[in-house]
């Protein structure tokens, strides 16, 4: 048998097709806040290196952290950190068979939204207090 | 959806000797294994990483943030932070990669960039930890 016979296999429709539901947003969400995270790291890594570098060039990337879109971006990554977190923890749990059930599930993905929300709140709110 | 498998019209190869020349090639669940370890490891990494962050949210001086990051427990932190991070998107970004980019040439050009800037990111990361750090006994 020198040919491989491929049967046509029905293809699933595209994202669009489907009504959103809370996992697939919370699916879908986790992937973005991967990637957000992977080019985010880079300004982890731009700091690191300008602190290695001299205090001119840790002035100038302090600055821009200081400065009211260095907040932003800060306070944009927590949520980021802390969403993709949670969502991970969520898919660990997937991974050793629990959390299965269309109750439990739709809750671990709104708990996902709201933990992170609150727990980023609560960093900021711990930060400037302790801090 | 591009068709990258080898030409099957002329191929006396099973069906069996196909599928194990693709696929994982030989390292069955390496990566989605390394994938789970590292996603185990960054929670309390992140967490430690967090905190180390959140100390340093007023805008310190230089000889302040030296003072901290030079400090051996959040050197330590760090490191194995960066090591664990790194990892775990190179991991992640490879399976977007392979989720979206489906011709052959574009997709091994993509996963070894991929590779590139992970490699980029921690070896820089690790070099200003250390160079902080070390700086303070030496000098």
């Amino acid at each position: 048998m020198a040919e491989a016979k491929v049967a046509p296999r029905p293809l699933s429709p595209h994202l669009q097709i489907y009504r959103w539901s809370w996992t697939m947003a919370m699916s879908v969400a986790h992937r973005i806040t991967g990637i957000a995270l992977y080019g985010g790291i880079a300004l982890f890594a731009i700091w690191l290196v300008a602190l290695a570098s001299g205090p001119s060039a840790f002035d100038a990337v302090q600055w821009f952290f200081g400065s009211p879109l260095g907040y932003l971006i800060l306070f944009a990554y927590t949520w980021i950190l802390m969403h993709h977190m949670l969502g991970g923890v969520r898919h660990l749990v997937w991974d050793f068979g629990y959390g299965m059930e269309p109750e439990q599930r739709i809750n671990m993905a709104r708990f996902t939204l709201v933990g992170s929300v609150a727990l980023t709140l609560a960093i900021w709110i711990v930060a400037f207090i302790a801090f | 959806m591009a068709d990258n498998r080898a030409d099957t019209r002329v191929s006396m190869r099973t069906p069996l000797a196909r599928v194990k020349g693709l696929g994982a090639s030989g390292h069955g669940v390496e990566h989605w294994w390394l994938h789970r370890v590292t996603a185990v490891s960054n929670v309390p990494l992140i967490i430690s990483f967090v905190i180390i962050v959140a100390a340093l949210a007023n805008s310190p001086s230089y000889q302040e943030a030296i003072a901290v990051i030079s400090h051996p427990l959040v050197a330590i932190i760090l490191i194995l932070a960066v090591i664990s991070v790194v990892n775990h998107m190179r991991l992640g970004m490879q399976i977007v990669i392979e989720d979206y980019v489906h011709d052959k040439g574009p997709k091994i050009a993509a996963v070894i960039a991929n590779n590139f800037y992970a490699v980029i990111v921690g070896v820089a990361c690790l070099y200003a930890i250390l160079k902080v750090s070390l700086g303070r006994i030496l000098a």
